[in-house]
């Protein structure tokens, strides 16, 4: 007998432990990207999340720039860490659109009364439809939608400073 | 003492508030409600047990509490009610999330390793045990 072919168990063993160790060294894979990106946003309409403030359907979307989708909660922290950082993209001009995920309108007000509002419109998305619907998994989570209604980018996470420049550059990209 | 209990019971309610913060609002209607219809019901629980979580690793929507898990459970049932098949159900969710969310794996250009190693394997073990066998045998033979 080949000699070599006992060799064959060792290096599937010898493969698969530094396959193993090589998977320990990397970071967890938190993070599900959409597979919705660059697709249509799908038809949906969300009531408001708090009074006085208008809810948000797919329709306010279509036209004039582009626009970014925030879906966010009243409960979330990493939602406070990101308020200022999206008050800074209002105050460049960008259109946010809110959408609360899990939430109360008294809740809701709280919040924007302590950290600011920046949204023009925010839906409320009781049972998560429109985050399943865009393949959202978390929350904060921010799209970039183009002027026709398509999804164009999304952020997972909190926007931060350094995210800010780069929602901008994918505003713009998304003008054509 | 009872009051001793109360103001612990009141204490100990503070602390969990935070935690029920995030469970406040009433679960989505189909999140804990079977089906009423046992047939729809099964083919849902198998179709739950196949689903991954998104928020917590390594289990199905069927087992997770996570809110985000009712809410998609809450899909499955829905969509079943309203005369979606589970398959349907699976590709609706596989393209928002991509395979990650199925615990199911299709044949694709990335998972095809998986379900060929498997026959390469056999077919290496196969291969071996006819060569060893056949070389038994003529062995044997010219002893006699």
């Amino acid at each position: 007998m080949n000699r070599a072919l006992y060799l064959i168990p060792l290096g599937l063993f010898l493969f698969f432990a530094g396959l193993a160790g090589y998977m320990l060294t990397q970071p967890k894979a938190d993070q599900i990207p959409s597979q919705m990106i660059e697709q249509p946003l799908p038809e949906f309409t969300l009531e408001p999340a708090l009074g006085g403030m208008p809810g948000v359907s797919r329709a306010d979307f279509v036209g004039g720039e582009p626009r970014l989708l925030n879906i966010w909660a009243s409960w979330c922290l990493p939602c406070i860490a990101e308020a200022p950082h999206l008050e800074r993209l209002r105050e460049e001009g960008v259109e946010i659109i809110g959408v609360a995920v899990r939430d109360r309108p008294e809740a809701v007000a709280n919040f924007l009364g302590r950290y600011g509002n920046p949204y023009t419109r925010i839906g409320a998305d009781e049972i998560s439809e429109l985050m399943i619907q865009i393949g959202a998994s978390g929350v904060p989570e921010t799209y970039v939608i183009d002027a026709e209604g398509n999804i164009r980018y999304q952020h997972i996470g909190d926007v931060r400073e350094e995210t800010v420049p780069l929602l901008l550059e994918k505003l713009e990209e998304a003008r054509s | 003492m009872i009051d001793f209990l109360r103001l612990l019971c009141a204490a100990l309610a503070l602390i969990a508030a935070p935690l029920a913060a995030q469970q406040s609002m009433p679960a989505a209607p189909y999140a804990y409600t079977q089906l009423e219809d046992p047939v729809l019901e099964a083919e849902a629980t198998e179709l739950m047990e196949t689903l991954r979580c998104l928020k917590c690793q390594s289990q199905s929507i069927n087992d997770s509490d996570a809110p985000m898990a009712g809410d998609m459970r809450h899909q499955v049932r829905s969509r079943l009610l309203a005369g979606e098949s589970p398959d349907e159900i699976r590709s609706f969710l596989t393209q928002r999330y991509g395979d990650y969310v199925s615990y199911q794996p299709q044949v694709s250009s990335t998972t095809w390793p998986l379900f060929a190693i498997p026959l390469v394997l056999l077919a290496l073990v196969g291969l071996i045990l006819l060569r060893r066998l056949g070389k038994k045998r003529s062995d044997g033979e010219p002893t006699q």
